[in-house]
């Protein structure tokens, strides 16, 4: 056989970003060349987007469960039990590439692709959050992507009705190229009401409803997973485009639809749109399906299959409904004005076989579509702790008055509220702590209990450390969670790093999912969900390594909670925990003397737990009120920002060093 | 007293306003489809805030001709008191129970956060728990709701004593469209409320369902509430 040659016919020009193996595969698979549609959709369903198949070894080694759990990794969002005969539905995702070649539209259909995510499952969406990473303020192209990421932000979550109570907005120059966009939602469902995504029951029909399929995103998650050169702009055809009132809409129809018994399985088009949201379900259940792609509602006439397949168009889901239900499901939809078609049923054949024009155009066995999806294990070196900074190398500050001043202006600390104001955060009326304290805390409707919920990643400590990095970003969350009084319960990440195939980078992967994985056990919080985006890089630069930790925790009662408020004169203030003078990669050291060097601040999880249990239990019986955790700028910085948010001053006194 | 809210395709306060009157008014309010013909017995119609039809035309527009509006309209003009807050109020201007219009915020972006207002009109159905001056704080969240109105008609309202609302500082100073950060909209003369000629119908850009517990910060919002359950029962 030639190279490059399988069996008698010549490999394609374009594999759709497929590599000459996993086209061989596919061939092997199919028992014959793939047709352009079915290249098309081994094409996404192997991208790094969907198939994890760089990161699934090392992923496969976090911790997912404990006793509140309920639903782990897998499915669409993140399920735990949170008592009342509740459960909060949660999940972080990225949206990075689309957002960069697209502002507006990328945020925004990174907002709505994850509250679809949560509202799949059963749940009402009661708050979403966003981990921003933007490139260095002076460069060109930032005020331009802050404002698009920013706006789209709003626009979707302000129209669809669902309260942006936090976050994160930070920004380094290694973002530069890629700005990375993190989206989280939580829901509240009922915890004996839950849907899945698992196909059941031979003959029972498949219905889409939502949107219209247009050919907007085609092969989005194909382009979400490679990096970016200096032609990226010609990729914005690749980004979807949102539509915030249909999602509205599609929402109050499917919880209306989920309190009757006609549905089986329901799965969001989301990425890879109508492909991966069908193999996923009959995959998931061990059946076939047959679709009829001409009933798949259209914006566009004329568009191909392959088109019809791999459409990102937003607002649509698939579901598997009871033989006999069909007209409640039509009603409901017709209800709300969402367009609703029957477009298939479960076979057992455990093949997708796509019709159109009465012609079979596609035809692939599911499961080893699925299954046999490449998984790598990708070469990776280690990155080696620097050493810690010589407290000596940087020379006392003149003023720490001026130094003060000059972290509480730098872009990483000073108040975003020129962002959250451009985010409803109060509508659903449960915001019991808007966004600028340590977490959001939002009221679970109709009761007396909250949620906290909050996105932490010091990306310098990850870049200098990843083990280290990995291990605080969730220290801090659960550090966050506990100064509101609540009760850590789980995280939900979003791993966003450069290019797998760089063996720097994948250290980086393995190093911080190691160390997610340490912080976890230690803290109790398992990872429910997730995400990996990879190929964050423009021309061979990387962004740095940030592994963004979304974490829930439940407040019990809501009179007993603590904000970063100060509030009477003449309260102390007492500092829990130990100060070593770590200097190294902090901060202070970046925005003061200009340099990022030095070893993060080691984590001691042991002693992270056993203060957070202290504090949370002094918050629990009515002796502390206000309460904020050291981060960035550290104590100082900490004070100052208690100040500010109280309107009052504090007068700290420097402790003899041999006290 | 009986309350209905009207439900459009869009609205998301729909349900924060039923929570705030069921409080006040120990009953559940009627939840009224947009696409119903016929309003049920009620003392109260409550325009909820929201993006009715995605807010694509113009704030209001398409809602204010939901086939629901004539019952309203009719019994609007009947005499039936009628709150429309946020949305409501745009929809409210668009189907012709109050004058004026809403514009996009002076500052192009989206709002949200508290404001205060100054009470320009005490007693009545809506304000009998305020004061007149009395300062009160409620949330705005708006991306129109510069409110805009001619020479003409702006006399017509001072006269007829329907600026209902002003924006203020916390100390109950107006002047904010001439730059003293209280009028988060660059709305006409600071008007963050307007009624009808008999004092009826209350539009108003803040939300005052969003203050009306102090778990959420705050419960200026709830006097408005307990106001229409003293005048009508």
């Amino acid at each position: 056989m030639t190279p490059g040659m399988t069996g008698d016919t010549p490999r394609p020009n374009d594999l759709m970003g497929l590599t000459d193996s996993e086209y061989d595969l596919a061939v092997d698979i199919m028992g014959r060349v793939p047709n352009h549609t079915e290249l098309g959709i081994f094409s996404v369903m192997w991208s790094e987007h969907c198939s994890y198949k760089s990161s699934k070894k090392w992923l496969k080694k976090l911790p997912t469960e404990a006793d509140w759990v309920i639903c782990g990794p897998g499915e669409n969002a993140g399920i735990i039990d949170i008592g009342g005969g509740k459960a909060a539905v949660f999940k972080m995702e990225s949206h990075n590439h689309p957002s960069f070649i697209e502002p507006y539209q990328g945020a925004a259909t990174g907002v709505g692709g994850i509250l679809r995510d949560v509202f799949t499952m059963g749940a009402r969406p009661v708050a979403n959050l966003n981990a921003l990473r933007f490139g260095h303020p002076d460069h060109e192209k930032t005020r331009h992507l802050v404002a698009g990421v920013v706006a789209g932000v709003g626009g979707y979550g302000n129209c669809i009705g669902v309260p942006t109570v936090g976050g994160e907005c930070t920004f380094h120059e290694s973002y530069n190229g890629n700005n990375l966009v993190n989206a989280m939602t939580v829901g509240v469902a009922d915890a004996d009401r839950i849907f899945y995504s698992a196909a059941a029951g031979l003959g029972n029909p498949v219905i889409y409803a939502g949107s219209k399929t247009g050919r907007d995103g085609i092969h989005g998650a194909t382009m979400a997973s490679a990096e970016f050169d200096d032609d990226s702009d010609a990729k914005r055809p690749t980004v979807q485009v949102g539509d915030p009132f249909t999602e509205k809409l599609l929402l109050e129809a499917c919880l209306e639809l989920m309190a009757t018994d006609a549905i089986v399985a329901i799965q969001d088009m989301g990425a890879a749109g109508l492909t991966c949201s069908s193999v996923e379900m009959v995959d998931k259940g061990g059946l076939g399906i047959e679709l009829d792609l001409d009933a798949v509602p259209r914006r566009e006439t004329g568009m191909s299959p392959y088109e019809v397949m791999l459409s990102e168009s937003q607002e649509r889901m698939l579901m598997v409904i009871h033989q006999g239900r069909e007209d409640v499901a039509r009603d409901i939809f017709e209800k709300w004005g969402i367009d609703f078609a029957i477009v298939g049923k479960l076979t057992d054949t455990g093949r997708m076989v796509l019709v159109a024009d009465g012609e079979v155009v596609s035809d692939i066995p599911v499961t080893p579509l699925v299954d046999a999806s490449p998984e790598y294990d990708r070469r990776w070196t280690p990155s080696l702790p620097p050493a810690p900074l010589d407290g000596d190398a940087l020379k006392p500050p003149d003023s720490i008055g001026d130094s003060l001043l000059t972290l509480l202006a730098s872009p990483d600390i000073c108040g975003k509220r020129w962002v959250w104001e451009q985010y409803d955060h109060m509508v659903m009326a449960d915001t019991v702590q808007r966004p600028g304290g340590d977490a959001a805390v939002v009221r679970i409707h109709g009761s007396n209990r909250g949620l906290a919920m909050t996105t932490d990643c010091t990306p310098r400590y990850c870049a200098a450390d990843p083990h280290m990095g990995g291990a605080q970003a969730v220290a801090e969350s659960f550090r966050n969670l506990t100064a509101t009084g609540a009760r850590p319960l789980a995280v939900t990440d979003c791993l966003n790093f450069g290019s797998p195939e760089n063996s720097h980078v994948m250290g980086q992967f393995i190093g911080c999912t190691e160390g997610i994985s340490e912080a976890c056990i230690a803290l109790d919080m398992p990872v429910v969900s997730g995400n990996v985006s990879f190929y964050n890089e423009t021309n061979g630069s990387a962004v740095q390594p940030t592994p963004a930790i979304g974490a829930v925790g439940l407040i019990d009662d809501l009179d007993r909670t603590a904000t970063t408020a100060l509030t009477n004169p003449g309260d102390r203030l007492v500092l829990i925990g130990d100060t070593a003078g770590h200097l190294g990669a902090s901060l202070y050291a970046r925005e003061v003397h200009r340099t990022e060097a030095g070893a993060p601040p080691p984590v001691d999880l042991g002693a992270e737990r056993r203060n957070g249990d202290f504090v949370r239990g002094l918050i629990a019986a009515g002796q502390v009120t206000v309460c904020h955790d050291l981060s960035d700028g550290g104590l100082l910085v900490a004070v100052a920002e208690m100040c500010l948010a109280g309107d009052l001053g504090a007068t700290l006194e420097a402790r003899p060093a041999d006290a | 007293m009986k309350s209905a809210v009207i439900v459009f395709p869009g609205s998301n306060c729909d349900r924060d306003i039923q929570v705030a009157l069921r409080a006040s008014t120990g009953h559940e309010p009627a939840m009224v489809w947009h696409d119903d013909s016929e309003l049920p017995d009620t003392d109260l119609i409550a325009l909820p805030g929201g993006f009715s039809y995605g807010d694509y035309l113009r704030s209001g527009a398409i809602a204010a001709h939901s086939r629901i509006m004539d019952d309203i309209v009719r019994r609007a003009r009947d005499g039936t008191p009628v709150l429309a807050v946020c949305n409501g109020f745009q929809v409210a201007v668009e189907a012709g129970l109050l004058p004026g219009a809403l514009l996009p915020n002076a500052g192009l972006n989206f709002v949200c956060h508290d404001v205060h207002l100054r009470t320009e009109q005490a007693g009545g159905l809506f304000a009998g728990h305020y004061q007149k001056g009395q300062v009160v704080r409620f949330t705005v969240a708006h991306h129109d709701g510069n409110y805009y109105i001619d020479d003409d008609g702006l006399a017509a309202l001072e006269d007829n004593g329907q600026v209902a609302f002003r924006y203020c500082t916390p100390t109950g100073e107006t002047g904010g469209e001439a730059g003293n950060g209280a009028n988060p909209n660059g709305s006409r003369d600071d008007i963050a409320g307007i009624y009808n000629e008999s004092k009826t119908v209350l539009g108003l850009m803040p939300h005052p369902e969003r203050l009306a517990d102090p778990r959420l910060g705050g419960d200026d919002g709830k006097a408005m509430f307990d106001s229409l359950v003293d005048a009508l029962g």
